[in-house]
């Protein structure tokens, strides 16, 4: 299934030209992540196209328009039995939107996080040319692994126009099992469950696979069938905290134990973390509540990243490790740094540059 | 040449060959295939087989922290009582390097469910180009910034040697059934394969042989394999019981549907073992048959198996030459096996010119160069047949960026004139 012919890239001339020709250059999606990290300080906004490009369920590949939402995509993946769980908060974010911050959904813990399902990107750079990275195979290593440079990279490489995403065969049955069984206890008796969500009170645990092992599974781990709430489509996440100021926390899995009492301590602040894999979502009631759950995560070795709200809180709380490499590669693809000013952690902020 | 015995050993030599102005290449075992770690120039190689030691192994977390020459097989086997396993298994797994998969982003046939070295490398501790030392990745889930732990396994040395490596460790699957179904054609034992994934199967491994290596395996190891099969396909499947025993009935009726002559199960670990001992000792059984051997790596597109496998037969017959195929059918991993001795007269001519005609094939069926041997010396100059110069160009710029000295592996990977400066000087096409 060669995707050399596609509807998304004869119609990039217009795109390629605004690039080339802006000084700052804004790439823009559903802007469902557009706070992600630090908000970009301004440009010219350009949006990807969307719509499905090649899909052929036997591949096990898809290939879409950036611009594409994720919902779309689900819905054409969904009809052919498969998925490629991308399971943003809000599934109306575009793909390629999603591939640009990087964020894993909450079935990381069996499915692997984001960029390890990205085959293939086309990007135009800032100097306006088009460019392949990786291949349309599930299995590939021919040459660097520029998708993986891309995933996360919060436009800054270049506008991302189209992807290739790795798809697997929905599970035949799924299903949420809440309790208030420990949670690091339950996941070690579970051989992989989907999601283990924790929020200090209950545990929900995401089950996919054979009806008779889901069952058997949840009984091993004291999770009550009762309160199951089948859930087979990627919007049905588990209850993410809500609030006007997110973030999310990264740290070393075994560190939750220590991590989850002392956000309990803040003021106003919801959390849910994802055992086995390290992440909690935060949600606080104000700024302060952010910063403070950023010092919890930094005492315990991680990180917060802010995604919404906070305005004034710096979205990384600090330069990030190998700044040096990090800003020489920035500067490889973009010299003048004007592909999504200001959002990479460690860049300042610029001063607004004039939209033209 | 040198043999570090420790991290800082390592730095120190990158060091010496900079004050030098050397390039250096690391080399683990040598079990390549692509000629990444072939020294080309003079460089000073830094041998990693004396860092060995398996650092930390944390159960609960699921990882282990190795050095790059702690061979892959060996990491499988120190954590077995844990109930873990090492996902990524190249055939060469008793004698390759964690380092050197990492520098090749090494598949095997567990790949096909389990994911590339990429997918199982959490961190690493590398030395750069200039002898200073940098931490990528890490264990915590995410890092802020740009990906540089995925941006350097796969970089076949270029980016930087590897001291220590954060691995992923899974737990070993509740279930495990292999089987073995036969074919009297290719094509049926193919359609087997895009039946099983129609199905909603992702099988644990699912690799094909053809009737010259199964004869010639069953011939070498004597794994009970049909030596009149046309194709033999072994299907592993694992995770909770139900699930497999659900997954072994589904693989069997495929099977039968396009025409398995038989479909033999394991009945128990040894027989099981006995089976894939057949797929793991194919290379070694081909030395029956002719002294050596020229073993390709090119991915296509599943459902182009059929067509592709075809047109390497007839490659094969154009050019005389005795082609065998073993490979990951699962993703499309074909890797034709050319077998032949290297006293006949021009016989390296032929070999090379049917492998650029595989190359091809593969490429014009909507393929890639390699699937998990990487591109080294060995396809480098291969590459503008998937890539435009503009996208070499990008590869370029990442390579540079990570090793401005550019004395880190030079010449690999990419083809003369990948770097926008250098095309303006070369004429277009002078690289193919």
């Amino acid at each position: 299934m060669s995707v050399t012919a596609s509807p998304v890239l004869d119609r990039l001339d217009e795109l390629r030209a605004t690039v080339a020709a802006a000084d700052a250059v804004v790439p823009v999606g559903a802007r469902t992540h557009w706070e992600v990290g630090n908000p970009a300080a301004g440009g010219v906004e350009v949006r990807a196209p969307a719509g499905i490009v090649a899909y052929d369920p036997a591949e096990l590949t898809v290939t879409a328009g950036a611009g594409t939402t994720v919902a779309e995509l689900a819905a054409v993946l969904g009809d052919a039995g498969q998925e490629s769980p991308l399971d943003p908060r809000d599934a109306t974010a575009t793909v390629g939107g999603v591939v640009a911050t990087g964020l894993s959904g909450p079935r990381r813990l069996r499915y692997g996080p984001l960029r390890d399902r990205v085959l293939e990107v086309r990007f135009v750079t800032a100097d306006g040319r088009l460019v392949k990275g990786g291949g349309p195979t599930v299995k590939n290593v021919t040459g660097y692994d520029v998708p993986r440079l891309l995933v996360g990279s919060l436009g800054t490489i270049g506008v991302l126009v189209q992807v290739t995403l790795r798809c697997q065969p929905r599970a035949r049955f799924a299903r949420w099992f809440t309790s208030t069984a420990d949670p690091f206890d339950a996941r070690r008796r579970m051989f992989r469950p989907s999601c283990v969500a924790w929020d200090g009170a209950t545990t929900r645990v995401l089950l996919e696979g054979h009806p008779d092992d889901v069952a058997a599974e949840a009984s091993a781990a004291g999770l009550d069938p009762g309160a199951g709430v089948d859930a087979v489509l990627a919007d049905a996440g588990p209850p993410w905290p809500d609030g006007p100021h997110r973030g999310r926390i990264s740290v070393r899995p075994s560190r939750l134990r220590g991590v989850a009492p002392a956000l309990d301590g803040i003021d106003g602040l919801g959390w849910l973390a994802e055992v086995g894999v390290g992440t909690v979502h935060v949600a606080a009631a104000d700024p302060d509540g952010l910063v403070a759950a950023r010092r919890v995560a930094a005492a315990h070795g991680g990180w917060l990243l802010r995604e919404a709200g906070a305005p004034h809180v710096d979205g990384y709380g600090g330069p990030p490790p190998n700044l040096a490499i990090l800003e020489r590669i920035r500067a490889a693809f973009d010299p003048t740094g004007k592909l999504s000013p200001g959002r990479l952690p460690g860049e300042p902020a610029p001063a607004a540059p004039s939209a033209r | 040449m040198c043999f570090p015995a420790s991290g800082p050993d390592v730095a120190a030599a990158v060091r010496v060959a900079a004050r030098h102005d050397r390039s250096f290449v690391a080399r683990g075992s040598g079990t390549g295939l692509a000629g990444g770690a072939t020294p080309v120039g003079d460089p000073l190689v830094i041998v990693t087989t004396h860092l060995t030691r398996i650092l930390e192994v944390n159960a609960e977390e699921g990882y282990a922290w190795v050095e790059p020459g702690v061979l892959n097989l060996d990491l499988s086997r120190a954590v077995h009582h844990l109930g873990l396993h090492y996902a990524p298994d190249p055939s060469s797994q008793q004698a390759c390097t964690i380092g050197g998969n990492v520098a090749t982003n090494a598949g095997g046939p567990h790949c096909l469910a389990s994911g590339v070295t990429a997918m199982h490398v959490l961190a690493a501790e590398v030395v750069l180009g200039d002898g200073s030392t940098a931490m990528l990745g890490g264990l915590a889930p995410d890092q802020p910034g740009y990906d540089l732990r995925g941006c350097f396994v796969g970089s076949e040395g270029t980016m930087g040697i590897a001291t220590r490596i954060a691995v992923r460790l899974l737990p070993d699957p509740p279930a495990v059934r292999t089987l073995l179904l036969d074919f009297t054609s290719i094509e049926s034992a193919a359609a087997t394969v895009s039946g099983i994934i129609a199905d909603g199967i992702v099988p644990a491994a699912l690799e094909m042989m053809d009737a010259e290596i199964t004869r010639a395996v069953e011939d070498y190891v004597g794994a009970g394999y049909p030596r009149d099969a046309a194709a033999v396909l072994l299907v592993e499947l694992d995770g909770l019981p139900a699930g497999v025993a659900a997954q072994v009935e589904a693989v069997r009726r495929v099977g039968t549907e396009h025409g398995a002559r038989t479909v033999r199960v394991a009945a128990d670990d040894a027989e099981r073992a006995l089976l894939w001992k057949g797929r793991k000792s194919a290379f070694g059984a081909i030395a029956r048959i002719a002294p050596d051997y020229y073993l390709h790596d090119a991915v296509v597109p599943r459902t182009r198996l059929v067509d592709v496998l075809r047109s390497v037969y007839e490659i094969a017959g154009e050019y005389d030459l005795t082609m065998m195929n073993v490979f990951h059918a699962g993703d499309g991993n074909l890797h034709p096996l050319i077998v032949f001795d290297q006293r006949d007269p021009g016989i390296w001519e032929r070999v090379h010119a049917a492998g650029d005609a595989i190359l091809r094939t593969c490429v014009d069926a909507g393929g890639v160069l390699s699937g998990e041997h990487g591109i080294g010396l060995e396809k480098r100059e291969a590459m503008p047949l998937v890539f435009t110069a503009d996208d070499l160009d990008a590869q370029a710029r990442l390579r540079d960026a990570f090793d401005p000295s550019g004395r880190a592996n030079p010449q690999k990977i990419l083809p003369r004139g990948s770097r926008c400066g250098e095309m303006q000087r070369v004429p277009e096409g002078a690289w193919v």
